[in-house]
């Protein structure tokens, strides 16, 4: 990886960072318990190895920032305020679910904390995030609008037009791709012209290409904090391409038997979470910090996942409503 | 004091009044600003709310839609122009996946009032792909409102109700309208969407129409007249929602109903509209209800194709005719 080293941030937001990486690591591995158990219905898309994303940018984000992610968004969620026991309701289908179980696992939303949903019909979300944003520039209110997708994304035609609109309209947007190599179950580079599918084309659009290690939270947290406060400024958007790779296949249903083993050996060796906790002990963390964040979070995703199990069924006078405004689904008088 | 405008002049009208009144309605599309519209729908708008209030976009329809959905997430009440509703195709993910369900499926977390404008329609021999009449596919995705005005004074009127709704709403302007001349009153106008608008009154016969539709079923209507046939003409304005109590008050009134609709024959507004009148007001029915409606087919260019396909004034006359002999 083609990155010079950073300094990172203090120990308090590195602490914090492992703590979110952790949370999102252990959310994902009990989903796909869940699921194996019958409880999370339909299907899952993990973020298993790819936590450094999305920590380092929701570490580096303002409160008020929106976030835009996909339907591999529980990270993204969740990291950005998202309750856990009500985010994983949503995951079971139930009533306190942070979408009442009308989203699911791929369409996942909690607007009070700025995660402005998971967009499951690849790249659609680019657009609406350069919306966002445009509208915080006529509000003034400062917001900057970050939208993670897939190196899957840059092949379909919303990706360029948003890009160009983004540009062409300055707005505070931050575009990352998170590049874990595989388009679903097809090597990215075998479907692509160019050999890094965003970076590359960022000269398209007047862009600097950027090209950072997704494994690295420090890295992550840096380029996330450069790139937003460039927007918060008025420097326009910024396209990130940020290598990482998923421990598993793309979707429940997929072993991700056609990636090669010796591949998958090296990716698993570099696993943001404990190659994290190596670094920070080196940069002063003590053993009994680290412990306890690791204690601590175990603690936390039973309580979350006890909630959710706790959590009723939804009502079937839930199905019509909120549809329109109004909480319901009349369509005529 | 009434003043008679273009259905055209109607829509910059009606944008101006409500940007004028509320400073987060915006208006974005393609050749918006600068040129005024390519359908001359929106000139002056840009000298009078500036290049930020009202601005051109690139020929980018997923852009144009997204950004005004994300916009509409977090602040303003955006109006997006696609600038025929062919368009619409190429902008349907975002329109239809995106837009009609994210309150539902975010159980009414993001609220998202916004405008998609688009003109519409047939009679202009634009050919296949600059002429469809799509009302029915906006009608089929829940979570979008549809409305299609046929007069100046509803342009304006529908225009403000959609503007100030709180759900995203497809409004189509009619082509083959824009030339056409009403009058409007002075003042702030204001509609409701919802409202089917009985704009003549008989008691043999139900015509319904829509948009460019409307016009003609009225001429019919007099021609009908002249032959000793009353026939209530019912303008639907909008088919989300659908004034179901208006039309089956006709019903019950006339007992003989037709349709006319600009669309292809299948799945037309039509279609819903029957079964509705079938279910719940069979036996108020003197004879079967009969659609007038577009031939299956993609619309010619030739004017002499287009005409004869899409419903005419000599075509409703003759069904009605022959339906009540």
């Amino acid at each position: 990886m083609n990155v010079a080293a950073v300094a990172g941030p203090d120990l308090d937001t590195r602490l914090r960072i492992y703590r979110m990486m952790l949370e999102a690591r252990r959310f994902e591995e009990r989903s796909y318990q869940l699921f194996l158990e019958g409880l999370v219905k339909g299907t899952t898309h993990l973020g298993i190895g790819q936590e450094a994303v999305a920590a380092g940018f929701s570490a580096a984000m303002r409160a008020d920032d929106l976030t835009f992610c996909t339907y591999r968004g529980h990270n993204h969620t969740l990291l950005r305020g998202a309750p856990p026991g009500r985010l994983m309701s949503e995951l079971l289908g139930r009533s306190e679910g942070v979408c009442g179980g009308k989203g699911g696992s791929m369409h996942l939303t909690w607007a009070p904390t700025g995660a402005m949903g998971s967009y499951a019909i690849v790249g659609a979300h680019l657009p609406i995030a350069a919306g966002s944003a445009w509208a915080a520039v006529e509000r003034g209110t400062g917001q900057v609008a970050v939208c993670f997708f897939g190196d899957g994304a840059t092949n379909i035609g919303a990706f360029h037009e948003a890009l160009n609109l983004a540009v062409v309209w300055d707005l505070p947007v931050v575009f990352v791709c998170e590049n874990n190599l595989y388009m679903e179950y097809t090597p990215i580079g075998s479907v692509t012209a160019v050999e890094r599918p965003a970076a590359d084309r960022a000269a398209a659009y007047g862009l600097e290409g950027l090209l950072v290690d997704g494994n690295d939270p420090d890295v992550m947290y840096e380029t996330a904090s450069d790139a937003i406060a460039l927007a918060r400024e008025g420097g326009g958007p910024s396209l990130i391409e940020a290598i990482t790779y998923r421990h598993g296949g793309h979707s429940r249903a997929d072993p991700g038997t056609y990636r090669p083993d010796e591949e998958v050996r090296q990716w698993l060796a570099r696993d943001p979470i404990p190659m994290y906790r190596t670094r920070l002990a080196g940069a002063g963390a003590s053993e009994e910090q680290l412990g306890g964040i690791e204690q601590s979070v175990e603690a936390w995703i039973e309580a979350a996942v006890e909630e959710a199990k706790a959590a009723p069924e939804p009502s079937l006078d839930s199905i019509a409503t909120e549809v329109w405004a109004d909480g319901g689904s009349r369509w005529r008088n | 004091m009434a003043e008679l405008i273009t259905y055209r002049e109607a829509v910059a009208m009606a944008l101006a009044q409500e940007m004028e009144r509320d400073d987060t309605v915006y208006l974005i599309g393609e050749d918006v600003a600068a040129a005024g519209g390519v359908f001359k729908t929106t000139p002056g708008l840009l000298e009078r709310f500036g290049e930020r209030r009202v601005r051109d976009t690139p020929i980018s329809e997923e852009a144009i839609v997204g950004a005004v959905m994300g916009a509409a997430m977090n602040g303003l009440r955006p109006v997006a122009e696609i600038m025929f509703s062919d368009f619409l195709a190429t902008c349907w993910d975002l329109i239809a996946n995106q837009i009609a369900k994210t309150r539902y499926m975010t159980d009414g977390q993001v609220a998202l009032p916004l405008v998609i404008r688009t003109a519409n329609g047939g009679g202009v021999r634009f050919g296949a792909q600059h002429s469809q009449s799509l009302e029915n596919w906006a009608m089929s995705v829940p979570g979008l409102k549809v409305v299609a005005p046929s007069t100046p004074r509803d342009v304006i009127a529908l225009m403000a109700a959609s503007v100030r709704d709180p759900d995203p709403v497809i409004f189509f302007e009619h082509k083959g309208l824009f030339a056409s001349r009403g009058e409007v009153p002075d003042g702030e106008l204001v509609g409701r969407l919802g409202e089917a608008s009985v704009v003549r009154s008989g008691s043999d016969a139900t015509i319904l129409a829509l948009a460019a539709m409307v016009p003609k079923a009225l001429q019919a209507a007099d021609e009908l007249s002249a032959r000793g046939i009353e026939a209530t003409v019912v303008d639907l304005r909008c088919l989300v929602p659908l004034d179901t109590r208006t039309i089956l008050s006709a019903v019950a009134e006339t007992g003989r109903v037709f349709t006319v609709e600009e669309n292809p024959r299948l799945c037309g507004w039509g279609a819903e509209v029957v079964s509705i009148i079938v279910e719940e007001a069979f036996y108020d029915l003197d004879s079967p209800v009969v659609r007038i409606t577009t031939d299956h087919i993609p619309l010619p260019a030739s004017d002499i194709l287009e005409d004869a396909t899409i419903p005419s004034v000599t075509r409703i006359v003759d069904t009605v005719t022959r339906s009540l002999d």
